[in-house]
């Protein structure tokens, strides 16, 4: 069974470390998470996105966090990325498979996936 | 929504909105009926707005003026022959003791009740998305605890390293697994 103890084993192993703020990152993953966002599937993709970012070893560098309705309900899931000194990437209709190819080819490549954009989806 | 856990996750979201430092949710299963209760203890709401809240056309939101999560828990606990109602304490009325009860009531036994679904994905989601307020959940079944969590707790053992942190995240989520393992 999982203990408290457990807990306080990482507590003091992150003690070590440098604990990094949430936002101090270059590159902010936000999720859409009102009504139409989570009824569309947006829990396992923010949740994907939250795995995948720390297995690929970029949690220092993107943060993951969640915002509410931004108005285009039809495309929920609605995923924004947002990194300093470049245009916000709007990604529509996502999936978690689709999320881990963000983060392997976007967040860590640095390529947009112009595919699973707005852009290409708004005909 | 498919899952009811998806509905708790929508509600509670309005509770954080709400500026909720603890919101509480209760999942009650007694015999074929199911209650649901998530209480917090933010801004609630002034009795005009109130009497609004179940009606799809109306929202607190400003970017469009439809907001849907309170009439579809409404439908989906009417759907199973159950019902929904919410209280709310406003705090311009109540500046010490505000905040909003939601309480459902489902029979599970009805063809159209929704499944409860990943409940412990619903609490992952909220604390990931919200470090800094707390939760409190307990879901128990004819009077047998089949899961709890209380993030203040862990806030006590953890001190100022965040409840959303990957380790803590991943910690919560088997935490929550494993008692519902136990437990069923």
């Amino acid at each position: 069974m999982k203990s408290l103890a457990e807990l306080q084993a990482i507590k003091d192993r992150m003690k070590d470390k440098v604990i990094l703020r949430e936002g101090t990152g270059d590159v902010r993953v936000v999720v859409g998470m009102a009504t139409c966002g989570i009824a569309a599937g947006a829990r396992p993709v923010l949740n994907t996105f939250v795995e995948e970012v720390n297995n690929a070893g970029l949690s220092e560098r993107v943060s993951v966090s969640q915002t509410g309705c931004i108005g285009i309900c039809q495309f929920e899931p609605v995923v924004e990325v947002f990194e300093a000194g470049k245009d916000k990437v709007t990604y529509v209709k996502m999936t978690p498979e689709k999320a881990r190819r963000v983060v392997e080819e976007h967040l860590k490549g640095g390529k947009v996936i112009s595919e699973y954009t707005i852009a290409a989806n708004n005909e | 929504m498919k899952e009811l856990s998806l509905n708790i996750l929508d509600i509670a979201e309005n509770s954080v909105k709400a500026g909720a430092k603890l919101t509480e949710i209760e999942i009650s299963e007694s015999g074929d009926k199911l209650t649901l209760t998530i209480r917090d203890n933010g801004c609630g709401m002034s009795e005009e707005i109130l009497r609004t809240v179940t009606d799809p056309f109306y929202t607190t939101r400003t970017t469009r003026k439809v907001g849907m999560g309170l009439p579809l828990l409404k439908m989906e606990a009417e759907m199973t022959g159950g019902s929904m109602s919410v209280s709310s304490r406003w705090e311009k009325d109540y500046p010490t003791d505000h905040g909003t009860v939601v309480t459902a009531e489902f029979y599970k036994n009805h063809i159209d009740f929704t499944p409860l679904g990943d409940v412990s994905e619903t609490l992952v989601t909220l604390i990931q998305g919200h470090p800094e307020q707390d939760f409190r959940f307990l879901h128990t079944r004819d009077g047998k605890v089949l899961c709890e969590l209380e993030t203040s707790q862990l806030r006590l053992v953890l001190g100022d390293v965040p409840l959303n942190s990957y380790e803590v995240i991943c910690w919560i989520r088997e935490y929550l697994h494993e008692q519902y393992n136990e437990n069923n």
